[in-house]
């Protein structure tokens, strides 16, 4: 039995993140690898069955509550160094940084990710496109990354990560990109959840984890590709508020930010969009979609 | 004014009436609750329940003004005050944005607070951001009494503060052990941080040593318990957990404004649906059972009586501005309970829904329409009833469908 790590649930989970550990042992069960999410509470030690770690996003208290879990936190950090692979959002995108801020104080993240955050002037949030970088490790070949932002933090980050890609739509760190990763530790400000979204970033993790002694099949779920290319569609359709999306320095709506997607975003998105509806059509109606 | 608002279309009368007399004068919505005895109600799930319980109630002894249709912003507030400026109470339901607007203009005598959970979270945030409006406004303009729920630790810690503070003609709150559907926005401790131990017998904190506060009424198998021991049947014919806790809170109000709480109770039996909520519709040759859920401690309420059923299921989901526009709190529901149900999703975010319910093991189908739903759900439900499930604007939207077939 797989066992998907879900850390302190009762702290990360207000924005729906919980799911990324759902998808992902649901991902193997369909292809036939046992697998459960095991939830990670107060002092958990990681169990050895866990194959990929999960935090999701909660609030500035549950933060700092976190932050006293420090039993849990020496696991994730020990568990990551082992080499499992770990997905962070938000919140503990922040937290595995090397520091954060709250309520004007700065408080010590757990350092796997070299990204420190402070906030940004505005609150963003919204529908968010990130085009991955091409040197992050990740193979997510041309996919586009779609997912709902919702934070006030603005991270910067240092040289000893990349970011996991290009913000089309949105504000992300706040200097035009998203998340950061290093080796097999990957953090987005993407929520949706994240992995729901993008099957292709679940499937990347799950790789990671399993090696190559069990290669995935492709799990072909029609409701699933036409969520991605859903909100992709929407998203380059959107009109985003500004005084969500001005960078913290101000110069989001004096960039354009806040009005329409630049005519070179859309055309990406929208090429994204009908490449793979033609890879659908040409599927056809194939056994096991539903 | 009202009756021309909805003959344009424009939906519901008082909103717009209320809106225009607001901008006209400001003022208009404390000058005209000043002399009624004005009881609000607010929190995240149970709003409209409790202040159609709480509104049924009082009008069993006196004229009483109230919000139709969940109108629970300033307009609507205004509006329902406008439609019965002679009454002797005012029931309202208001928005948990919109509390401390409704604290400072109408001064209340009574302020019921349910609960508060994750919901619009791309507008309100943070529940805890939520929770410190209210604690900050109830200590700027504290009202004569609050009735707040005991079990849910983010709403003492709101009213926490106004024990502290010496209203002239103001009580300390009245405690109610209404029940707490969802935990997770308040496992940390709102005072210091620590995690919450959650028992049957209420939340304390190991750290703080702050706990549930004691009870003035006890909700206990569809009676409120007073502190004298006595037991208060609430006859409410509502289905679910939820509607009692709602009624328990109603009764709370009722009795701390000295009104009869066996004339209220007595009006409470013949309630059947709220707002068309636990109604059923006729529909294409289903049998069609609405309920509203928009947010994860609603549905935690509804699938307990969603999962005593077996027929198949019809959900509607959208994230227009008063739903939210980040569905991602599907994934906090437990839908696997229901793995194995044929469900048909549609709605804005449709999509959205049906990823979920196909990775929680039921049997899905997207479809366009409302009536495609009832038709493909009617031919497999064998003369079970469906289940109709909608979050806030899908749940209109649905109403008013059902309304134009019928």
């Amino acid at each position: 039995m797989i066992g998907i790590g879900l850390v302190r649930p009762d702290l990360l989970g207000t924005y729906g993140d919980g799911g990324n550990a759902t998808v992902l042992a649901r991902r193997l069960a369909r292809r036939g690898i046992e697998a459960e999410v095991v939830p990670l509470t107060t002092g958990a030690t990681i169990p050895t069955s866990v194959a990929v770690l999960v935090l999701g996003g909660g609030e500035d208290a549950a933060q700092r509550a976190l932050l006293a879990d420090t039993a849990l936190l020496r696991g994730v950090a020990r568990a990551a160094e082992r080499g499992v692979p770990v997905l962070a959002v938000c919140a503990a995108l922040q937290v595995l940084g090397t520091g954060f801020e709250i309520d004007g104080r700065r408080e010590p993240g757990i350092g796997l990710l070299d990204v420190e955050t402070d906030r940004l002037a505005a609150r963003a949030v919204g529908e968010t496109v990130v085009v991955p970088g091409a040197d992050t490790g990740l193979d997510l070949g041309a996919t586009l990354l779609t997912g709902f932002e919702n934070h006030g933090g603005w991270t910067h980050r240092g040289a000893g990560c990349m970011p996991l890609g290009r913000v089309e739509v949105g504000v992300g760190n706040g200097d035009g990109t998203d998340g950061a990763v290093s080796g097999r530790v990957v953090g987005t400000y993407l929520h949706g959840p994240v992995l729901a979204r993008n099957p292709a970033l679940a499937d990347q993790l799950l790789s990671w984890a399993l090696g190559d002694l069990v290669p995935l099949p492709d799990l072909d779920i029609e409701v699933v590709d036409r969520l991605h290319d859903d909100r992709l569609a929407v998203a380059a359709g959107e009109r985003r508020f500004t005084d969500q999306v001005d960078r913290p320095d101000g110069s989001g709506a004096a960039r354009g930010l806040g009005s329409t997607l630049s005519a070179r975003a859309r055309a990406q998105i929208d090429a994204a969009v009908s490449e793979a509806r033609r890879r659908r059509r040409s599927r056809g109606a194939s056994p096991g979609s539903s | 004014m009202s009756r021309l608002s909805r003959a344009a279309g424009r939906g519901e009368g008082s909103v717009i009436g209320g809106k225009l007399a607001l901008q006209v004068d400001p003022q208009l919505a404390g000058r005209l609750a000043a002399p009624m005895t004005v009881a609000l109600v607010s929190g995240t799930n149970g709003k409209t329940t409790t202040t159609t319980l709480l509104a049924r109630g009082l009008a069993a002894s006196d004229l009483t003004a109230t919000n139709k249709q969940g109108a629970n912003l300033s307009s609507g507030l205004a509006g329902a005050l406008l439609a019965q400026p002679d009454a002797h109470f005012a029931a309202l339901e208001v928005d948990e944005a919109v509390l401390p607007w409704a604290l400072t203009e109408l001064h209340p005598d009574v302020v019921a607070l349910l609960n508060l959970s994750r919901d619009q979270l791309d507008r309100l945030h943070e529940v805890r951001a939520t929770a410190l409006r209210w604690r900050d406004a109830l200590a700027a303009d504290p009202p004569r009494r609050v009735v707040a729920n005991a079990d849910d630790p983010l709403v003492v810690w709101a009213v926490d503060g106004l024990e502290r503070l010496d209203h002239p003609d103001g009580d300390r709150p009245v405690w109610v052990a209404a029940g707490l559907a969802w935990a997770l926005d308040s496992s940390a401790c709102p005072w210091c941080e620590a995690d919450l131990v959650f028992e049957p017998t209420g939340w304390h904190c190991p750290s703080c040593g702050r706990a549930r506060p004691t009870c003035h009424y006890r909700l206990e198998a569809g009676s409120v318990v007073t502190a004298d021991g006595i037991d208060h049947p609430l006859g409410v014919a509502l289905p679910g957990r939820s509607a009692q806790a709602n009624a328990a809170m109603a009764y709370a109000v009722i009795d701390q404004l000295g009104v009869s709480t066996e004339a209220a109770t007595a009006s409470w039996g013949e309630i059947r649906s709220i707002e068309g909520r636990y109604q059923h519709v006729a529909h294409l040759g289903a049998d069609l059972l609405l309920h509203l859920a928009k947010n994860p401690a609603g549905w935690a309420d509804l699938l307990d009586l969603v999962e005593a059923g077996s027929g198949p299921l019809i959900l509607l989901l959208n994230a227009q501005g008063q739903d939210g526009r980040d569905p991602s709190w599907i994934w906090d529901v437990p839908f696997e309970r229901l793995a194995g149900r044929r469900a048909f999703c549609l709605g804005e975010r449709g999509v959205d829904l049906a990823v979920r319910l196909d990775y929680a093991g039921l049997d899905v189908e997207l479809v366009s329409d409302v009536d495609q739903a009832t038709t493909r759900a009617a031919a497999v439900a064998e003369g079970r009833p469906v289940d109709v499930i909608a979050n806030y604007s899908a749940f209109q939207q649905l109403r008013r469908h059902l309304a134009a077939a019928s």
